[in-house]
């Protein structure tokens, strides 16, 4: 019976031991010839048989150092970590730790790092091919079910927006006519004046009441006065341009938010406009209908500070003075010209 | 019960049984008509109602129904796929069932998988506890061993053990693992397919 030495100070293992426990270890000789390689390693550079004997710059380089001196960072760099790449493409990076032993012998044991799921596809490896106690394949795993993970979390996420955009849209939005609604001009007249407030751009506010609208309504019924003013926010959206806001505050009244407007004139004209084509007469199931409309204007440019809230109470005076100056009428408030205009002549036929 | 856990359900359903059935299901147990959101938990009882309602409809045991869903995640390809990064072949996956809730964690730390125990009874035989929460699980396990047993190609008996009257969630299932390489099963590349 063959005793061991009791005091033998490293266990002996064959090759084939070596490369289960270190699948991607590489042992160079003293003059950096390839003395054996684990079976993964081998693997990567195609095949274990054509490396054995062959020089060790001739299938890696070590990042940190130029061709000349790869084997001697490896013997004398500053730590026992290394960074090393194939030669063959792809050139896959390796990283690992190294150590001399006896004889001037290099002894290298090497990994993937992060760049684990791109050697994986590169090389075709397998479970097999790595030692049971790394931990790459648990990053793999990771990796896609991350990857699962934030599919259903970005389809959560569009879902999400998608209800959120339509929330939105249904919280600004009036139902019957699908204008925009009191809380759009609130939140549009803050912005409006914010602007306007910094000098960068100037609006009006023209509020519309329809006239003789609770006629239709108690005459002909709801349907009737509904139909009414589907047909006044089309004449209203048709009136105005794409960047102005056409909203319908409730009943029969209405509002238009006109941006960049700086000419108390050309909302007047507007103003006379929409009434003109207000009151075409029109058909409600074969029964004759014809309303109005009076407008009070008011503009940011006619204000040292224009204050969104003061214009919108000035317009709301100023349609006032046109329902009392007797209905069909426009009235703009400007301070230097409200009351002339207040006392002008009833709207103007409409511009050809 | 997870959202992603209601989805399966909500899944497997309308694959196997149709949109219309679904929609009944969904309807019987007031399930949200936009479907489960699958990050956000939801009530246990919306799960049991809507298992209920299918099997009523289905006029199958809720018993068969769960092992059938079990049986329906490993056709779900990123699942089945995460499933085998747990052993290289059928033997090595039933040693690595220990693991699984603590992989799926891994995956989603909030997920409330059932607890599993191990225990190997002798050469291809083992026996695995499963504790969860509900009860069901062990119903949904057994589903799922007998869909893997077939991706990797094994011929395996496995069954349900009746689950005792004191331990109401707890299940035990046998598996006898007669044939490791029956057939070819199905392939499995570790390199995840590009645009899947």
């Amino acid at each position: 019976m063959t005793q061991r030495a009791p005091h033998a100070d490293a266990p002996e293992l064959p090759l084939g031991a070596l490369g289960k426990l270190m699948p991607m270890f590489l042992w160079l000789g003293a003059a950096g010839e390839i003395r054996a390689v684990g079976p993964t390693l081998g693997k990567l550079c195609g095949g274990a048989a054509g490396l054995i004997g062959q020089p060790f710059d001739a299938h890696f380089t070590v990042s940190s150092a130029p061709d000349s001196a790869a084997l001697a960072a490896l013997r004398n760099g500053p730590g026992s970590r290394v960074h090393l790449s194939l030669r063959r493409s792809p050139a896959t990076n390796l990283r690992g730790v190294v150590r001399v032993c006896r004889e001037g012998d290099l002894f290298l044991n090497l990994s993937f790092g992060v760049g684990v799921a791109e050697a994986v596809r590169d090389h075709g490896l397998t479970a097999a091919d790595f030692a049971p106690t790394d931990l790459a394949l648990e990053l793999l795993y990771l990796h896609e079910a991350k990857s699962a993970v934030m599919r259903e979390l970005s389809s959560l996420n569009t879902r999400l927006q998608a209800a959120q955009q339509a929330a939105e849209t249904q919280a600004l939005c009036d139902p019957l006519t699908g204008l925009a609604n009191r809380r759009a001009v609130e939140r549009e007249l803050a912005r409006s004046s914010a602007e306007a407030m910094r000098g960068s751009s100037a609006f009006a506010i023209a509020q519309i009441d329809l006239d003789h609208f609770k006629a239709i309504n108690d005459t002909l019924g709801h349907a009737a006065g509904d139909f009414v003013l589907t047909h006044v926010a089309g004449i209203l959206r048709a009136e105005t341009r794409q960047s102005d806001l056409v909203a319908r505050l409730g009943g029969d009244e209405f509002v238009l938010l006109l941006r960049g407007v700086i000419e108390p004139e050309v909302v007047r004209r507007l103003g006379e406009r929409v009434i003109a084509r207000l009151e075409v007469p029109f058909h409600f199931e074969g029964a004759p209908c014809q309303i109005s409309a009076s407008v009070g204007v008011a503009l940011s440019c006619c204000y040292a500070l224009p204050d969104g809230e003061q214009i919108f109470i000035d317009a709301d005076t100023a349609l006032y003075a046109a329902k009392r100056a007797g209905r069909g009428r426009c009235v703009v408030s400007c301070h230097a010209h409200t009351l002339p205009r207040a006392s002008m002549p009833p709207a103007m036929p409409p511009a050809p | 019960m997870h959202g992603l856990i209601n989805r399966s359900i909500q899944r497997f359903l309308c694959d196997t049984y149709g949109a219309p059935l679904w929609q009944q299901v969904g309807e019987a147990s007031s399930a949200p008509a936009e479907g489960f959101e699958a990050l956000l938990p939801y009530d246990d009882a919306l799960t049991f109602a809507m298992l209920d309602a299918a099997a009523d409809r289905l006029g199958k045991p809720r018993d068969a129904l769960l092992e059938d869903l079990g049986a329906f995640l490993v056709t779900l390809e990123p699942l089945r796929r995460l499933l085998r990064f747990g052993g290289v072949d059928y033997a090595d996956f039933l040693m690595s069932l220990d693991e699984l809730p603590a992989r799926a964690r891994m995956a989603l730390p909030e997920i409330d998988a059932p607890h599993l125990v191990l225990t190997v009874e002798g050469a291809g035989r083992l026996k695995l506890s499963v504790r969860g929460r509900v009860p069901g699980w062990g119903l949904v396990m057994s589903g799922l061993l007998r869909a893997m047993a077939d991706d990797y190609g094994a011929l395996a008996l496995i069954d349900v053990a009746p689950t005792s009257a004191v331990e109401t969630t707890c299940d035990h299932i046998t598996v006898e693992l007669l044939d490791a390489s029956h057939t070819r099963g199905r392939r499995f590349e570790l390199a995840q397919p590009v645009a899947t």
